[in-house]
């Protein structure tokens, strides 16, 4: 019954964002303007470029995360679905949960796919590349974790999108930390396993307690 | 019997106007120690302690620096457990003491920064490093400025309050990377210098006493601030209400 509930909700998250045409391409446009402005603002240097290229993709990945998040809950709020969801027999928990990934895959999951290809056109050695979409398998569902708590606290707010930032951007500091260091000590040939491991370890915390959180916070708002 | 005089006055803190006589009465005996152990404190910093035998004068700025950077760490702790009680037992005056601990702790965090930039421009030859134990600190602050952020963007204060109590209670994964960032990352920033539990501390015991002095100061002014700031935000919220202007008409 559980996972009915929480399939039919990715279900039609999934079929509103495909309706949305243009709007679900948001991340994937975000992310190549960014890498196609940064050749040209920080010059077009193999080298530099190389370098700079897990920061930059980990970057455009984290800001694209945070485009869909104002319209995470807040739809769901105004039309009242949102209170159906501590009313009805699903738990409330395993819909946050459905929501949050069918974010994910909205978002992140493109950003993934084309990862290569960006990381391509900033000179990323290709031997890095495995790394790099390892490193955003890891971490994205965290970025948007992360994200669904910081806009299940400001839910309640009318100007939330500023303060999204703020609440997002403290918090997914180690991530982005870790994970461009997997990413450039593959480039530089060394073993990226102990940051991998500890981004490993960052999904699993994030996974078991910020559900609850965002739960608390949305019940919070709702009351 | 001791357990239930203890439970009851508890419960009383409770409620508004008991709380505002307590933080009224305690406030000026906090801010009296304050003073005292920072005159004593800062007097031992600059005019009793030697000159470090390689930084000479410039390391006095520590006894700003370190008890900052303690109570900013020690005051989002309190601020954790406040947040604690005011989710579970929802009681109103321990909210607004959580609210009300978040600015002290960002101007703590800030002092902890500005000094040791301004210490570490001639001793480390920069002002900021992108050194883990800086990067941590520089994450406290922004998530202290978060959750001052998160409960003034709500209309109604006290749901406010709760979602911010919330942010706490998330953020306090950051307070054991600061404290072990210098362990775990080896980068510019020293080492733990003061241990309380295990080995021996790194600094000579000439240089002892003035931190101590300090650290009780900051210490108690935190406390003082908090009271402070909480009794001026329930007077603000509670402005309509017949015990505020009972007390206002008593001061006029």
């Amino acid at each position: 019954m559980i996972v009915r509930s929480m399939s039919a909700l990715i279900a039609r998250d999934l079929r509103l964002a495909v309706r949305h045409g243009g709007e679900s391409l948001m991340p994937l446009i975000f992310l190549f303007s960014v890498i196609i402005l940064i050749p040209l603002g920080v010059g077009p240097g193999p080298n530099l470029l190389a370098a700079i290229a897990p920061g930059m993709i980990w970057v455009a990945a984290l800001l694209a995360s945070l485009l869909a998040l104002e319209n995470l809950f807040r739809p769901d709020l105004e039309d009242g679905t949102l209170e159906q969801w501590w009313i009805g027999f699903c738990p409330a928990g395993a819909l946050v949960v459905a929501r949050l990934f069918s974010h994910w895959l909205i978002t992140a999951v493109p950003v993934i796919v084309f990862a290569p290809l960006a990381a391509q056109m900033l000179y990323l050695p290709a031997e890095a590349l495995g790394v790099l979409v390892l490193s955003l398998l890891l971490g994205t569902p965290i970025l948007s974790l992360v994200g669904g708590l910081a806009a299940a606290l400001t839910l309640g707010t009318n100007r939330g999108s500023i303060l999204l930032s703020i609440l997002v951007f403290p918090l997914v500091v180690p991530v982005l930390i870790f994970a461009t260091g997997a990413v450039s000590a593959a480039a530089d040939d060394l073993s990226a396993r102990a940051h991998l491991g500890m981004l490993g370890a960052l999904l699993i915390l994030a996974i078991t307690l910020v559900p609850l959180a965002t739960s608390a916070a949305l019940r919070l708002n709702i009351e | 019997m001791i357990w239930k005089t203890i439970k009851v006055n508890f419960h009383r803190l409770g409620s508004p106007p008991t709380f505002y006589r307590l933080a009224q009465v305690l406030s000026p005996w906090l801010w009296g120690g304050f003073v005292l152990c920072a005159a004593i404190g800062l007097y031992q910093a600059l005019y009793v302690v030697p000159p470090d035998y390689q930084q000479s004068d410039s390391f006095r700025i520590l006894y700003i620096h370190v008890p900052s950077a303690w109570q900013a760490m020690a005051g989002y702790v309190v601020m954790a457990i406040l947040a604690v009680i005011a989710l579970v037992w929802r009681i109103r005056t321990v909210e607004i003491m959580a609210m009300a601990g978040a600015p002290i702790g960002a101007a703590f965090t800030f002092i902890c920064l500005a000094t040791g930039s301004l210490w570490g421009r001639p001793m480390w030859g920069t002002w900021w490093a992108w050194d883990a134990r800086l990067t941590s600190m520089l994450v406290l602050l922004f998530i202290y400025l978060g959750i001052m952020g998160l409960y003034a963007a709500f209309e109604d204060r006290r749901k406010g309050a709760r979602v911010a109590c919330i942010l706490i209670l998330v953020g306090v994964v950051n307070i054991p990377i600061i404290h072990f960032s210098v362990e775990w990352w080896t980068t510019l920033h020293q080492g733990a210098t003061i241990r309380l539990f295990s080995g021996e501390s790194t600094m000579h015991e000439s240089m002892m006493p003035p931190l101590v002095w300090m650290t009780i100061a900051v210490k108690l002014m935190f406390g003082a601030a908090l009271l402070d700031r909480a009794r001026n935000d329930l007077l603000d919220q509670d402005r309509r209400k017949g015990w505020v202007q009972a007390r206002l008409g008593e001061a006029a």
